[in-house]
């Protein structure tokens, strides 16, 4: 039982810190702030996903210890990570932060450009 | 006027995040008898879902629905904590000396209950209290 349990949780949580290492290599590689937003909040939040749910089945496996607070730190990280990335992508678009080089469309451009005639 | 700013993404998951934070800030509370938790960080914990409540939405808003004056909430904390531990002097105990028992109660079965919970409401109150009333003094300023 325990070497079973230990088994799966090292799966689930060496795989999580290799999705992690992926998501530092992309903040370190890519070029400006909405493609290392992009790379920083969708991998780092599966990486710390897997790495609970690994901590979550060694527990329930080995000890039989259902913990709820794993349970809800899954639910709230998984809930507020994306959410955050988001407000600081917007942040950086307000304040006229360039897109990198090589990107090829600016659809909110137009939009928010109206929307400072509108105001005046 | 400045046009209405759209932040409902924002809006939305702060109605629910803090729904989280204040029911592990009560568990954190009541764990802290025999689990790692208590008055000081249950407290804190209750004050971080305030604040996220205040930056999400604004200020006046957050106040008209929550009306609590939390000077007096501090105030009301370290009365609360003085009291518990004058209540061991009624019975010539030494003052703040704690009593707890084994109560059979309806719905939880036998539960030990302990007047430290007591001084731990009152220390939860004015930790509360104290923060929000440093964040609303530090963010109301004006020039």
């Amino acid at each position: 039982m325990k070497e079973s349990a230990e088994v799966i949780a090292g799966v689930f949580i060496l795989l999580g810190t290799i999705i992690s290492l992926i998501s530092a290599i992309g903040l370190v590689r890519l070029p400006d702030v909405y493609t290392r937003s992009h790379a920083a909040s969708k991998s780092s939040t599966v990486g710390v996903l897997f790495i609970l749910i690994g901590t979550l089945l060694y527990f329930l496996i080995s000890e039989g210890y259902f913990s709820i607070r794993l349970i809800l730190g899954i639910i709230f990280v998984f809930l507020t990570a994306p959410v955050g990335a988001h407000v600081i992508s917007r942040a950086a678009y307000r304040a006229n932060v360039p897109l990198t080089k090589s990107s090829v469309e600016d659809e909110l451009k137009d939009y928010f450009q109206e929307h400072e005639k509108e105001r005046g | 006027m400045k046009p209405k700013p759209n932040d409902v993404i924002l809006h939305t998951v702060t109605k629910l995040a803090a729904v989280i934070i204040f029911t592990f800030s009560i568990d954190l509370f009541w764990a802290g008898h025999h689990f790692p938790g208590g008055g000081f960080i249950g407290g804190l914990t209750t004050a971080a879902g305030i604040v996220l409540l205040y930056l999400s939405f604004d200020i006046e808003r957050i106040q008209t629905n929550l009306p609590i004056d939390y000077k007096k909430m501090a105030a009301l904390g370290v009365l609360i904590s003085v009291a518990t531990g004058m209540g061991g002097m009624i019975y010539g105990d030494n003052f703040l000396e704690q009593a707890f028992g084994y109560f059979d109660l309806p719905v939880f079965g036998e539960t030990e209950l302990a007047t430290a919970v007591l001084f731990d409401i009152g220390v939860a109150f004015a930790v509360i209290g104290t923060a929000i009333t440093i964040i609303t003094s530090i963010s109301e300023d004006e020039l």
